[in-house]
């Protein structure tokens, strides 16, 4: 199977769906207005509230979605083939995740701008509110303990990307300077910081960093990942300015290059796509694919963490409601597209079935390796780039992804806390460095405590970092639903990818907590209750809020 | 060849507003807020000091002092005074 067709098969499934599929939802379901009075212009404050150009505004929105998550997922659930994994990202991005990113801009622009979190307290009512922010927390928790590890993992696997990983920081350091106080004009310093990122990529490989095998009684894993949850907790006590703004723009220019690089090496070199269409030969302890798959893929088909982006700052910002198509929907699209291209490097970028299989020994391996591995095979043949400068390339791609979701990450899980010693009087726990201390060490207790001494605690959790993720995806389905009920709009379109997110978050959970019992895991087993309770009173509350409604349409019918 | 160049010109402004817009929209807010809160600071200490109220801000300020060390004895070397006036802002 050539890679080619993979591609644009995928691409032209997804361009369907935005062309065709998203115009009819806008049209006959989310019914958008042009001449509707976005919250941007009602409340516009030139800070929160700014009707901004959409291609500028998809541009941020994407970068913004788009974390380590679309390429771990994928990567990971290709074990049971390329086919399973190509048709969930392609038919998930088209009828699930743009639906769900389209819906959540329109029903927050629709009520002034409220998060998602608030709206589920308003439209659906305070015990969906309770589950969200637990849900929440949850998922942050696991996205920076999984991402420390990740990153953790790539900086060992690749000590040429040492140097360029920590070599951005400094870069996004000086552009910070250059931008703010230098007032050096844009165009030129990306052009600068982008030319600095590529010089330390190319020099990485000459100039390798490995910590020692031991450090100070510590595996060299768990080291990075002190380390790394070291400096996530300096960033997010810094001013944005100095060190996340330049961070985030010069890592989303990157993630355009490395895009735009990788599908022009599978168009030059079309690379032969080795891994089975549907895996036979599962290597043993290896879940079953349904349900797992809807939860491991999460990210690049369906996301509930972009129900958050959207309508927490997206939506403040949509200039025309027609927008939300544009940004929503295609934003969903471009993170199928990432999906897409981690499929075709961790099923084509190895030379042989049995390399393949020699990577994928056990489920949860592969996984963001693979997609360095394979995808660095794929650049250099296609583009003859030296193969070891192309993984340091896909490496930093990866790596500066995880590191910039978990500056943010820790960043909101700090506000929670700070806002929970609000609420409960806890005047220690509403400033900042208490509350980011408490974050840090909720994270590297979570790492430490489920994965032992060398801290990988963060990827045992990754399966239940997927079903919490879905229950958000759900509860943002749902609160669309809900509304479109109240406008008598169809609502078949958003209550199927409700009711088959529910199933198979229930489903996952349930085969989970069944093994982690019987590897008398209790710390996760804890875990997977916690979500798996959230899940059903997520499940209760759908039932009832729309029982509810059906009977105040009759009622309002009969009268 | 004149044409070109402020054609050149004109899209360089373009892709310039545009990459403004992208580099700030994300943390737009963010930054307004922590201008805000300067500017609020700024405000009190000046107000006070017009209108002869005791400073609120002078116990607080005390935490600023490492940040704004180095902007003031650059201040009072511009005004020609080569050591700190203050007694109590010992900077050089």
């Amino acid at each position: 199977m050539s890679a080619i067709l993979l591609l644009i098969l995928g691409l032209s499934g997804m361009a369907l769906g935005y062309f065709v599929y998203s115009r009819f939802i806008a049209k006959v379901i989310y019914k958008v207005d042009e001449n509707f009075r976005t919250p941007a212009h009602e409340f516009e404050d030139g800070v929160d509230f700014v009707p901004t150009n959409k291609f500028v505004l998809w541009g941020h929105h994407f970068t913004s979605v788009a974390g380590a998550a679309p390429i771990v997922g994928p990567a990971i659930a290709v074990i049971w083939g390329w086919l399973p994994a190509f048709l969930w990202v392609t038919i998930g991005t088209i009828f699930f995740a743009g639906i769900h990113d389209f819906g959540a801009i329109w029903a927050s622009v629709r009520n002034k701008a409220k998060s998602i979190g608030t709206l589920t307290g308003e439209v659906v009512g305070t015990r969906a509110r309770s589950i969200f922010s637990i849900v929440i927390f949850l998922v942050l928790l696991m996205v920076n303990a999984v991402f420390g590890v990740v990153i953790a993992k790539l900086l060992i696997n690749n000590p040429g990307s040492v140097v360029p990983v920590w070599g951005a920081i400094a870069v996004a350091l000086v552009i910070g300077q250059l931008i703010y106080r230098a007032k050096l004009s844009l165009p030129l310093v990306s052009l600068i910081g982008v030319v600095a990122l590529y010089v330390l990529i190319y020099m990485g490989p000459s100039v390798p960093v490995s910590l020692p095998e031991q450090v100070g009684g510590l595996s060299d894993n768990a080291a990075w990942i002190l380390i790394l949850f070291g400096y996530a907790a300096v960033a997010s006590l810094l001013p944005v300015w100095v060190l996340l703004q330049p961070r985030d723009y010069i890592n989303g220019l990157q993630l355009f290059v490395g895009l735009i690089a990788l599908y022009a090496a599978v168009l030059i070199g079309n690379p032969t796509i080795v891994a089975p269409m549907i895996n036979q030969d599962l290597p043993a302890g290896t879940p079953s694919m349904i349900p797992l798959l809807f939860v491991t893929i999460a990210c690049g088909a369906i996301s509930g963490f972009h129900g958050l982006v959207s309508s927490g700052t997206t939506s403040k910002q949509l200039r025309r409601e027609p927008d939300a198509r544009f940004v929503g929907y295609f934003g969903a699209t471009g993170e199928g597209a990432l999906a897409l291209a981690a499929i075709i490097a961790a099923t084509a970028g190895f030379a042989s079935l049995a390399d393949w299989q020699a990577v994928y020994t056990s489920f949860g391996q592969g996984g963001v390796l693979a997609f360095v591995n394979g995808g660095a095979t794929i650049l250099s043949q296609g583009t003859g780039l030296n193969a070891e400068v192309a993984g340091t390339m896909l490496t930093v791609m990866a790596a500066l992804f995880a590191g910039t979701t978990m500056d943010t990450g820790l960043r909101l899980q700090r506000y929670i806390f700070q806002e929970w010693g609000e609420i409960y009087n806890f005047k220690w726990m509403a400033k900042p460095v208490p509350a980011t201390l408490l974050s840090v060490g909720t994270c590297l207790l979570l790492a430490f405590g489920a994965g032992g001494a060398d801290g990988s605690g963060g990827l045992l959790i990754w399966p239940l970092f997927g079903t919490s993720n879905q229950l958000l995806a759900g509860l943002t389905l749902l609160v669309v639903t809900v509304m479109l009920v109240r406008r008598g709009a169809p609502t078949v379109f958003t209550v199927v990818p409700l009711i088959f997110l529910l199933v198979m978050t229930l489903y996952a959970l349930l085969i989970q907590l069944k093994g982690f019992y019987t590897k008398g895991d209790w710390f996760l087993l804890t875990l997977d209750l916690v979500v798996l309770v959230a899940a059903i009173l997520v499940t209760l509350e759908c039932i009832a809020s729309l029982r509810r409604l059906k009977r105040e349409s009759e009622s309002a019918d009969a009268s | 060849m004149k044409e070109t160049f402020s054609q050149l010109k004109y899209w360089y402004r373009r892709v310039s507003v545009a990459g403004a817009e992208y580099y700030n929209a994300p943390y737009r807010a963010a930054v307004a807020r922590a201008k805000r809160d300067e500017d609020d600071l700024f405000m009190l200490l000046v107000f006070g000091e017009m209108m002869g109220i005791p400073n609120p801000a002078s116990w607080y300020t005390l935490e600023l002092q490492p940040l704004l060390l180095e902007r003031f004895h650059d201040w009072h070397q511009r005004m020609g005074m080569e050591r700190s006036p203050l007694d109590n802002m010992r900077c050089c």
